[in-house]
């Protein structure tokens, strides 16, 4: 296992799918001081992490291969961050603006991983 | 017990009437019912904070879409593992065959059924780790091989679709 702290991917954010409740798109367009007042909070928000949390359960290869599927990391990626949940406890997988995080995570969660957002203090 | 690929399938075949019982219980294992820690754990909070408002809006919009998606995975599962039924109190060994487009579903259901029993019987790291572990023994022992059988069926199902 590497002992060097994983980097801290800030990536630029894919677009929400539109399955995602919580990122439902409004039907019609909002008036112009609504958009800026998002805007604005959004920029106080940036960024969140998506960290995944150690679980003696979940297989390190079942793990692995979330990641891969999740974030598409390559294996040597998703092995690393596999093992830093298991040694560290947890691992931040991605970092980012709130609504894509959510997204990460409940796609993790569909898996059955053990994962949450936090607010980078 | 012998697993192999064979075309677009995973066939596990010489299944013995334990483990082909072991099998049959993937669905059932699934369920959380009158088991809060289990029901915690497969439907875990989006935030370790106090984040009220999220945490509600999640168990809102998010937890019904997971549990349907968790059910479909359980149902196709079940649904393969008809092949099984028959004359349980028969001893002839079975084969089931699984088709590869299926292994999501299965990934999915064993994972959720070793969580659940893990949950419930609230194993530890060092019991789970334990493969050197006595002959079964008692309930506790039991859940313990459920688990790690449901868990070896995974790590196979992992390498086919790494192939």
């Amino acid at each position: 296992m590497s002992a060097e702290p994983l980097a801290i991917e800030v990536a630029v954010p894919p677009t929400p799918g539109s399955m995602h409740p919580m990122s439902a798109a409004p039907s019609t367009i909002g008036s112009p001081t609504i958009e800026q007042e998002t805007r604005a909070e959004e920029a106080l928000d940036l960024p969140w992490h998506v960290v995944v949390h150690n679980d003696p359960v979940n297989l390190m290869s079942y793990v692995t291969m979330v990641f891969q599927r999740v974030f598409g990391y390559p294996r040597d990626k998703a092995e690393k961050h596999m093992l830093e949940v298991h040694h560290k406890g947890r691992s931040i997988l991605w970092s980012g603006m709130r609504e894509p995080a959510e997204l990460y995570v409940q796609q993790l969660h569909g898996y059955l991983l053990l994962a949450t957002i936090e607010k980078v203090s | 017990m012998e697993i192999r690929r064979r075309k677009n399938q995973i066939e596990i075949s010489e299944i013995d009437p334990f483990l082909a019982e072991l099998l049959r219980q993937i669905p059932a294992s699934t369920s959380t019912d009158g088991a809060p820690a289990a029901e915690q754990r497969v439907f875990s909070p989006p935030v370790n904070g106090t984040e009220a408002e999220l945490c509600a809006e999640w168990k809102m919009y998010v937890e019904p879409e997971l549990r349907r998606l968790f059910q479909t995975a359980t149902q196709t599962v079940g649904a393969d593992l008809e092949q099984l039924n028959g004359n349980e109190k028969s001893l002839a060994n079975r084969t089931l065959r699984i088709p590869t487009k299926h292994a999501d579903a299965w990934l999915s259901a064993l994972n959720q059924a070793r969580l659940v029993i893990a949950t419930k019987n609230n194993f530890t790291e060092v019991e789970l780790n334990d493969h050197l572990r006595s002959p079964i023994g008692s309930r506790r022992d039991l859940s313990l091989f459920q688990v790690n059988f449901y868990g070896f069926l995974q790590e196979y199902i992992l390498r086919e679709l790494d192939c």
